[in-house]
């Protein structure tokens, strides 16, 4: 509170706008001016370049070749191949060490702990074979591609190489009628969709700031790498002769991204010509001197902060997904456990897009998380069809030994290699996850653009599948 | 804290008191002194401001990555600190919203010390945000940061010689590998504790007409609110027409400024 009277404050803003005539119209201009003359005055006095110029400078010759016309593109491009390759690679012994501690031993032992404790079966069914499995799953499949994906993202950040690809991606973004540090938010969403979501504050005008929302989802977050790397190892690699399988399924998840890339553009073209008019704003971005990583330190906090944080959030929405899978699996209705009762109703459907009753039921299921998107399909398809001696019963989430077992559950299933490529797609488009929907929400305060972020491109997804669908009965019959 | 006796080779020396840094994580309560750290867009503050807190604020290598105001606390000296870790600008004059976020909190949420993170190897460009800075607050400390990557580069930056020139004391920093941590914490504490009085760098050379129009405008607002640790900015962003300032001089928001807190206020952290 202010004692001072009102008026002479009037008088002191009267004052001001009296002068503001006899300064005249350049004072921002000349006061700019006059701060940039001081600061090149006193920076002239205070630094001096001492001794010769490295003869060679890093920085030049690399940008160069990361940000030129023609190598930009591919070295982007190669960059990406490797991370990937690295992660499916490396992902594959740490995963099956994980499922064997956790599921195969693991898991009787606390059954047969519970057995002997005297819980009731349905007990410690919904807690050991729904919450536990999905749970053990969840953290088998995801934390080794996450501690492998996650601290090399980080490496290239800490390096300076994401900037790069914004100035890459700029002008494209720019002619799609976005903001072209929407390349940052894209790039974060490659990591995890809600944490792109929230990047998207570098952006200041909302109307680009809401593109780069609502088309974060076509970065294939981490929860998704599993799936995509799954199928395409073993319906796409399977094509390829076996030498070359490992490259073919790669360069199908590289496909996908692209994919994903080109929808971004696209949809974010088709929003700012339609409900999201306007002119793309202008930027500068400064592309920062090349550091060398500190690769400890960003092992450390990419170990820390990002992968610990996505698994817990992960197993938090595992659990009570497990928990449902294993109810619907085992409440029986006139026969048939509801699971069946769903599928069968989702089916005609399924078939219309290219897909099936299984994998519908299993997104609704995994809204809360992608990650348990592949263990929903296989526990629900071989509920379905009725395999004997494969699982572990009735809603137990189990991972299967090694790829010739995953593909006998998927032939019984009826599954063919159009069920794979549209999975493929409908994996990269579909509603974002719950808690980026959430996100959504916090972060734009409005009803309506969440439902459109979650909407369009669930709806995007189905037209492309059953499109995808359509041609490939119509040309293989 | 006004140090009256002569204080001891052992207690002046950055070393001794690096010992003393206690790194508070996110528990802000009870401060003694809030700090503020600003900068240009990728200058290392966030790297900055995990070394005082122990907290591990995501840096990146790209400019625009801080946000949201980030909050952590160390204790120094016995001393409480809260620093709040603004986002980067280029300057505080035209108005973007992480500029007005950077902007308000240096002149509303009357920091004890403002710490400007500057890029030793891109000093005349980040100086331009420091000479804006020091035009609102007078209580500063200039983190010429990166000086390893300056000196890679072959520069030389004369700290002692910057700091004569701005007025404020200047502490040559590489915070990705903890150089001048101590020195810069030093610096903090002296200024805080008002043991190191700024007389921080005032831009002079602006257009005669700009010169009257202050003169007569700066006589109104400092017999008005005598204390205003700024009242040549305020004229400024008056003659400019801010209506943000001028909304603040209305409500009595920017006449408070000139005033010393009241102890409850003190407490209550405002």
């Amino acid at each position: 509170m202010s004692d001072k009277n009102p008026k002479t404050i009037e008088t002191i803003l009267s004052t001001a706008s009296t002068l503001r005539w006899e300064v005249g119209e350049d004072m921002h201009e000349s006061l700019m001016e006059a701060i940039y003359r001081d600061a090149a005055r006193i920076s002239g006095r205070v630094v001096a370049e001492a001794g010769k110029k490295p003869r060679f400078n890093w920085d030049r010759a690399l940008d160069r070749l990361l940000t030129n016309r023609w190598t930009g593109f591919p070295i982007m491009l190669l960059i990406l191949a490797v991370v990937f390759w690295i992660t499916i690679a490396g992902a594959n012994v740490p995963s099956g060490m994980l499922a064997s501690l956790l599921v195969d031993t693991l898991h009787p032992a606390l059954k047969s702990f519970a057995t002997s404790i005297g819980t009731p079966g349905w007990l410690n069914g919904l807690l050991i074979d729904g919450m536990y499995l999905a749970m053990a799953w969840v953290v088998s499949v995801m934390l080794p591609p996450m501690a492998i994906f996650f601290p090399l993202f980080t490496l290239l950040e800490d390096f300076g190489y994401l900037p790069r690809v914004a100035f890459n991606l700029d002008n494209m973004f720019r002619k799609a009628g976005a903001h072209g540090k929407q390349a940052l938010s894209m790039s974060m969403g490659y990591g995890c969709n809600a944490a792109g979501i929230i990047a998207t504050r570098v952006i200041d005008s909302p109307r680009e700031r809401l593109i780069a929302i609502i088309t974060n989802n076509f970065a294939l977050c981490n929860g998704r790498w599993p799936t995509q790397i799954l199928v395409a190892s073993l319906f796409i690699g399977a094509l390829a002769p076996a030498g070359l399988a490992g490259f073919v399924s790669a360069a199908a998840v590289v496909g996908v991204t692209l994919l994903g890339v080109f929808l971004t553009f696209a949809v974010s073209w088709a929003l700012s010509r339609t409900i999201l008019r306007g002119e793309a704003s202008t930027f500068s971005l400064e592309l920062p001197p090349y550091r060398p990583p500190r690769i400890l330190k960003t092992l450390y906090t990419s170990l820390v902060d990002r992968t610990i944080f996505v698994l817990w959030r992960a197993v938090v929405f595992a659990i009570p997904a497990g928990a449902v899978i294993w109810l619907l699996a085992n409440i029986h209705l006139s026969g048939a456990s509801l699971a069946e009762h769903i599928v069968n109703w989702l089916d005609p459907f399924g078939w219309l897009i290219g897909l099936n009753g299984v994998i519908l039921l299993a997104y609704i299921i995994a809204i809360p998380a992608n990650e348990i998107v592949i263990p929903t399909i296989l526990m629900l398809t071989v509920l379905v069809a009725g395999l004997a001696g494969v699982g572990a019963g009735a809603g137990v989430m189990f991972e299967l030994g090694d790829d010739s077992a995953y593909l006998a559950v998927f032939s019984a299933g009826g599954w063919t290699l159009l069920t794979a490529i549209n999975l493929m797609l409908f994996s990269l488009i579909h509603n974002p996850c719950s808690t980026t929907i959430y996100t959504i929400y916090k972060e734009t305060g409005s009803v309506k653009w969440t439902t459109v972020s979650a909407l369009l491109p669930v709806v995007m997804g189905m037209l492309v599948c059953f499109f995808v669908a359509q041609v490939w009965r119509l040309a293989g019959g | 804290m006004a140090n009256t006796k002569q204080a001891s080779a052992c207690e002046t020396c950055p070393v001794h008191h690096a010992g003393n840094l206690i790194r508070l994580g996110i528990k802000l309560d009870n401060v003694d002194f809030v700090i503020a750290l600003a900068g240009n867009p990728n200058t290392g503050k966030s790297t900055v401001f995990n070394a005082l807190t122990g907290l591990r604020q995501h840096t990146g290598n790209w400019p625009g990555k801080t946000v949201t105001r980030a909050e952590g606390a160390f204790m120094y000296a016995e001393k409480r600190y809260k620093i709040v870790d603004l986002p980067g600008t280029y300057s505080l004059l035209s108005a973007s919203t992480d500029e007005e976020v950077a902007r308000d909190f240096i002149l509303f949420g009357q920091p004890d010390v403002t710490v400007i993170v500057a890029d030793a190897t891109r000093l005349e460009r980040n100086l331009n945000l420091v000479l804006q800075v020091l035009e609102i607050t007078n209580r500063a400390v200039v983190c010429l940061n990166l000086i390893d990557e300056a000196k890679r580069h072959g520069l030389q930056v004369d700290e002692r010689l910057l700091a004569k020139e701005l007025g404020v004391p200047v502490v040559a920093t590489a915070a990705r590998q903890g150089e001048g941590i101590p020195e810069l914490l030093q610096a903090i504490d002296e200024v805080a504790a008002g043991k190191v009085i700024c007389k921080p760098h005032r831009i002079g050379n602006e257009s005669p007409a700009l010169k009257r129009a202050l003169e007569v405008l700066v006589k109104q607002i400092e017999s008005q609110f005598p204390g205003l640790p700024n009242a040549r900015w305020v004229a400024l962003r008056l003659l400019e027409g801010d209506k943000r300032i001028t909304e603040a001089l209305r409500s009595g928001e920017l006449g408070d400024l000139g005033r010393p807190l009241t102890v409850a206020q003190e407490a209550a952290g405002v």
